[in-house]
């Protein structure tokens, strides 16, 4: 499926629209859009909405031999899924560069801040260790996967809990949530990524761009940072050149965001702390509208069965008869054996006391 | 085996929501208990020459597993889904375009097929895609003792290993709305003629309630003038 290709009287207003510094949506230069997070019924499951982009990031854990270079870490795997549910442009399976950048963006920001403390990962040192998965689902793209991903990666390894487990010697127990409480991951900070789109050869700036604005951009600068405003990961992409100025005040605004947002964060895990505490449900479920006009709820319906017995033997009785299991043998059937020795069949006798004459 | 006159037999709490995400034709969201999936369509739109057939649209199901990549389980799923779709959807109305549905899978607590027919079929009325009939996913579970469970959760699906709460066999049926019909049938273990016959009276039976709920959310949704 292909996408509807951008027109050029929109591409014009866009830029139009920019240079006399107004957006689509009415936002300022610097404004984000409207960030949403909820959990899913089971740990380590986040859905982060950023305006209209929705993306989904499910944690969850394995215990698998290390590496051989690194035997008293465990190991992190990322994946970035771009759904064909997001966009019309997606393709399933396909790797698109696009998928190959984010994942390697997400990686980086990620993995190579050490973020996560890898070695209370290890269970046995060189033998078991717990390897944690994050997938990241796209859902809709309305612009800026990027930021929304990262959100929702981070949030879900915060909100993440590992079994338990007990180690004797050699052997290794694996314990249920019911038996022992699961252990949250030892997260030393959260890296958040920030993007900014350059307009313009570089001229004017927007941060968060929706999808229409991510089509007439030149180019884009993503920062990775944490609230102790130290950097993680840097990458400029689309070949425009910033001045050094422009740069560090980019890195102003993003600490100014990042902060924001981590506070966002740590309001929502508290929140669903203090929800699954009250014993509550939890879950997409519960976090589904009710006053929307496009949303309904019903309640568990018992149902009526009184005369479904009689329907059955009803059907059953008026159904016809089903074909034998073993369909009979033919009695003028040849019977074939299995016998090694070759039986000499004699086709015609001859009638003894004949004598061929030439 | 007889089943009970009101005992288990119940279906649990769903809702739906429709038109949740912008860039789909279509989009819902379907949540049975704690399962919970959400669809989005795409279509009709333009087909690759190699896909297209000249006298009808072509449908493609994708379903998305929440962890890991897709597999042989979700292929068959979607071939499930895609039938009971062609089945009911107008295809020859559009011919050589596409139709795409995908399935993601939010949470897996139990009748996780019966929920993807069901947002698919919500998904499919927010398209606006034509339509012969409405169809909608009921699963039964037959337990040890022989009752009927309908809308199992994931502990009364588990296969029987000696513990309580589990099935013997396990049954999704897709029913269609004009005459209650079973479109589509997939089934894991083993039972009777009378207990399959039992399953899918129960199912039309639930299948009442679940069209009713399509009724009154589309009533909802257009109750206001515009």
């Amino acid at each position: 499926m292909k996408d509807t290709p951008l027109s050029n009287c929109e591409r014009d207003f866009l830029l139009r629209a920019i240079e006399e510094k107004k957006r689509l949506d009415g936002r300022q230069t610097y404004d984000y859009r409207r960030i949403k997070i909820t959990f899913g019924t089971d740990y380590g499951c986040c859905f982060v909405d950023l305006g209209k982009t929705r993306v989904m990031a499910q944690v969850s854990c394995e215990l698998v031999a290390p590496k051989e270079n690194r035997p008293n870490e465990g190991i992190m795997f990322f994946n970035i899924e771009l759904s064909p549910m997001a966009s019309p442009a997606f393709e399933q399976g396909r790797q698109s560069e696009l998928s190959v950048k984010l994942n390697r963006q997400l990686e980086r920001c990620l993995r190579n801040s050490k973020c996560i403390d890898t070695e209370s990962l290890c269970v046995v040192s060189g033998k078991t260790v717990w390897q944690i998965r994050v997938d990241i689902h796209m859902l809709n793209n309305d612009g800026n996967l990027m930021d929304a991903s990262s959100i929702a990666a981070i949030t879900a390894l915060c909100h993440f809990r590992r079994p338990d487990v007990g180690i004797q010697g050699e052997e290794v127990t694996v314990y249920s949530p019911e038996e022992r409480d699961p252990i949250p991951l030892s997260i030393y900070h959260m890296p958040i990524s920030v993007s900014f789109s350059f307009f313009q050869q570089g001229t004017y700036l927007l941060v968060d761009p929706c999808e229409r604005e991510e089509r007439v951009m030149d180019g884009l600068l993503m920062i990775a940072m944490n609230k102790h405003r130290e950097i993680c990961s840097i990458q400029s992409s689309g070949g425009i050149m910033l001045l050094k100025e422009q740069v560090m005040r980019c890195s102003k605004i993003a600490s100014v965001k990042v902060s924001e947002i981590t506070e966002l964060i740590s309001k929502a895990l508290l929140n669903d702390k203090a929800a699954r505490k009250a014993g509550g449900r939890c879950g997409f479920a519960e976090s589904m509208p009710q006053e929307r006009i496009t949303a309904l709820k019903t309640e568990e319906t018992p149902m009526e069965m009184k005369d479904v017995t009689e329907r059955a033997n009803d059907i059953i009785q008026k159904a016809e008869a089903p074909p034998p299991a073993y369909p009979k043998l033919n009695d003028d059937r040849e019977n074939i054996s299995d016998s090694e020795e070759e039986e000499v069949v004699i086709l015609h006798p001859e009638i003894p006391g004949k004598v061929c004459t030439l | 085996m007889e089943v009970c006159g009101s005992s288990n037999v119940s279906l649990r709490e769903f809702g739906c929501e429709q038109s949740l995400l912008s860039r789909p034709d279509g989009s819902s969201s379907f949540v049975q208990g704690d399962t919970s999936v959400m669809a989005g369509v795409y279509g009709p739109a333009e087909v690759k020459v190699s896909k297209e057939i000249y006298d009808r649209a072509i449908l493609e199901v994708l379903i998305q597993p929440k962890v890991g990549l897709p597999s042989v389980r979700e292929r068959s799923q979607e071939q499930c889904v895609r039938e009971t779709c062609e089945a009911s959807l107008l295809l020859s109305l559009h011919p050589r375009s596409s139709l795409t549905l995908i399935l993601q899978v939010l949470h897996d607590d139990g009748s996780l097929l019966s929920c993807c027919l069901n947002a698919a079929c919500m998904a499919l009325m927010d398209a606006g895609l034509p339509m012969s009939c409405l169809f909608c996913g009921v699963t039964c579970a037959i337990t040890a003792e022989g009752e009927i469970i309908t809308d199992p959760t994931a502990a009364q699906e588990k296969p029987l290993t000696g513990m309580r709460d589990e099935s013997r066999a396990l049954m999704t049926f897709a029913i269609d709305s004009a005459e209650r019909r079973v479109m589509m049938s997939s089934t894991k273990g083993s039972f009777s003629v009378h207990e399959l016959q039992q399953c899918i009276a129960v199912s039309q039976k639930a299948s009442e309630k679940i069209f009713q709920f399509y009724r009154d959310s589309v009533k909802r949704r257009y109750s206001k003038t515009h």
